[in-house]
């Protein structure tokens, strides 16, 4: 196209008017007082539930029943968490670990097990790799959560060589997320950008194993890829719900979301308490979430990340 | 390329070098022999975690659940399993609780899904233009995505309590009297889409952002000269050429709304119950899939339902996609 163009005469083009506001792409367009307006009031919106959470859960009871209620902070978040941790049937302290525990070993398990295979994907010759990689995106288009009254069944029949029936245990809630298709796909994306072919094969030219490759080429490579994802895994499995209130609500061994709900199930439901315990279950993705939000923004608008 | 940097050349040298030896002379001994296993297999072994995660705790218990559908499975009574036949899809098909389940998952999903995205449509055209403070205006509107639904379904609910929650406060200020959000069927519904929606618009804008930052501009730059007003480009231009991505959510939102489970089971007064509502006014499929199976104990029947919102899943994922690809085509 443009050798043609360029053995044509020349022909005289009008320049262009750049400033007059219509004549751009939007991205040049600048901004005008009613965009930043829609954002605002967007992101007020967005944030106005968690700033109520921390009103209600620093309130007493009393203060919250006032009509019209009190839009600031008050000073009674301390008793607010005591009486949360130590809520009959709630285990909310042992929760914050038990969540802790299960989103780590989760998201080094993701980083640990997608990595390899999204190398395996992108740079090592295989039979059959094509195919399977196709299977694998199919993967994610499926419904995994229609599963669950025969996933529960599967988890009470776990073979005593295994420990038995899983269910009301974190291994019944690690065990399913141990590795995921997106993160495999994620990392086979960023592999094949991020590692130019010619390294791998003059490593292996070199005499190098397969995995020494992965161990001193790809691992040292993939750090930012890495945090991303560990950031959506550990995010993901920390806010995860259904599956861990169906096999540990009821036991003493519940994760954060699970025991905030058992909180909210009393027969009069005390919003102080429940949104304290709310404004705990937040707190720790608030903190991620301030450090690495460039980084999770980054990852969604690459088109990479499934809810 | 003759005058490379010396890595490169040793590069193509020990490249060359293979090629050359490669197929003859192979180095002998176990050394060499482990070495060819290891290309060959060891790929195998570096995909196979991903492959026997999924066919145990994915794969096997959608089919598994196949199987349970068939049978009389109780949670109290594990020794009274037995054959139930079609028995529980005939009891299915004249269950009115499942019926109107059915009816206030796909109201509450058409609540949510067409403003959400819709909305996000428009935050991301927003976020598209030259902004001052561009990331932390991109992280602000992500600031849902990364709250527990569990804990914002609480907040929610507070916020929509009749007599002191903060939306009533707010209406009787302006001289009205708020509805019961709770109680109310369709105010239910349009509580929860409140919630689906407050989580979900910023996070699909920013996909949206994504893929309209590979428009080409040129093609704005043509429509402009022919006097189209931003809000034409955005149609005429953007929405076409972002259709992948567009379908691409569509069909996420339509999985994800179907399975609606978190917000109708933790907006009810009574929690525990998992009736969604004491009427079941907003009660949903996922919803009742779980109260079947873990409250009445009734997993076989629970599995039917199971399936069959797997079926329904399906059949609109399908339509959805043929839909939206006619639809954004047609209006090229």
């Amino acid at each position: 196209m443009t050798t043609m163009e360029t053995r044509q005469q020349p022909i005289p083009v009008a320049p262009r008017k750049r400033s007059k506001g219509l004549n751009r792409s939007p991205q040049e367009t600048p901004a005008r007082a009613w965009n930043y307006a829609i954002l605002i009031v967007t992101i007020l919106l967005a944030a106005f539930p968690i700033y109520w959470t921390f009103v209600v859960a620093s309130s007493t009871e009393e203060e919250t029943a006032k009509i019209p209620p009190s839009a600031i902070p008050r000073g009674n978040l301390r008793e607010n968490f005591t009486t949360v941790f130590n809520a009959d049937n709630v285990y909310f302290l042992k929760s914050l670990t038990n969540s802790l525990i299960v989103a780590s070993v989760v998201t080094i398990s993701v980083l640990f097990f997608c990595s390899l295979a999204g190398f395996a994907f992108a740079k090592l010759r295989f039979k059959g790799r094509d195919p399977l990689m196709v299977l694998l995106i199919g993967t994610l288009a499926v419904p995994t959560q229609i599963g669950i009254v025969a996933l529960y069944i599967l988890m009470s029949k776990m073979p005593s060589w295994l420990g038995g029936n899983w269910n009301g245990t974190l291994k019944a809630v690690i065990a399913p997320n141990l590795v995921t298709a997106f993160g495999v796909f994620y990392m086979r994306q960023f592999i094949t950008e991020a590692v130019p072919d010619e390294i791998v094969e003059a490593a292996r030219v070199d005499g190098a194993s397969t995995l020494r490759i992965y161990a001193n080429v790809i691992a040292p490579a993939i750090r930012p890829a890495m945090g991303i994802l560990g950031l959506f895994t550990f995010a993901a499995i920390w806010n995860d719900f259904q599956w861990p209130l169906i096999t540990l609500s009821g036991t003493e061994n519940p994760t954060v979301q699970v025991a905030l709900s058992t909180l909210a199930s009393g027969q009069f439901v005390m919003y102080t308490q429940v949104l304290a315990g709310a404004f705990l279950a937040t707190l720790p993705l608030l903190v991620i979430f301030f450090l690495a939000g460039k980084q999770i923004v980054a990852g969604i608008m690459e088109g990479a990340v499934k809810s | 390329m003759a005058v490379t940097s010396n890595a490169g050349l040793d590069l193509e040298r020990r490249i060359a070098a293979r090629v050359r030896s490669a197929p003859r002379a192979p180095r002998s001994g176990w050394r060499s022999r482990i070495s060819r296993w290891d290309v060959k297999y060891t790929p195998y072994l570096l995909i196979s975690p991903f492959f026997i995660i999924f066919t145990i705790f994915g794969l096997y218990p959608l089919l598994y659940n196949g199987y349970v559908s068939l049978r009389t499975w109780r949670l109290d009574d594990p020794a009274g399993d037995g054959w139930a036949g079609l028995g529980n899809y005939r009891q299915l098909l004249t269950d009115t609780d499942f019926r109107d389940a059915l009816v206030n998952t796909f109201g509450i999903f058409l609540l949510s899904t067409i403003p959400q995205l819709f909305l996000a449509l428009i935050v991301a055209s927003v976020l598209n233009r030259r902004l001052r403070m561009r990331t932390t205006l991109r992280v602000g509107v992500l600031l849902p995505y990364i709250t527990p639904l569990a804990a914002s379904t609480l907040v929610f609910a507070s916020i929509f309590a009749r007599d002191a929650g903060v939306v009533n406060s707010l209406i009787s200020a302006l001289g009205f009297t708020g509805p019961d959000w709770q109680e109310d069927k369709y105010f239910s519904w349009v509580a929860i889409a409140i919630m689906v929606n407050w989580r979900w618009v910023g996070y699909n804008a920013l996909i949206y952002l994504g893929a309209m930052q590979s428009v080409p501009r040129d093609l704005y730059e043509a429509a402009s000269l022919d006097g189209a007003s931003a809000w034409q480009q955005l149609w005429k231009i953007t929405v076409p050429m972002i259709r992948p991505t567009l379908i691409f959510t569509i069909v996420l939102s339509t999985i994800g709304g179907m399975q609606l489970f978190t917000e109708p089971l933790l907006f009810n007064k009574q929690i525990r119950d998992a009736t969604g509502g004491s009427d079941g006014q907003f009660n949903t499929v996922a919803l009742m899939i779980y109260k079947t199976g873990w409250k009445d104990l009734n997993l076989g029947y629970a599995a039917a339902m199971a399936w069959a919102l797997f079926f329904v899943i399906l059949l609109l994922a399908g339509l959805n996609a043929f839909i939206a690809n006619r639809r954004v085509a047609g209006g090229k």
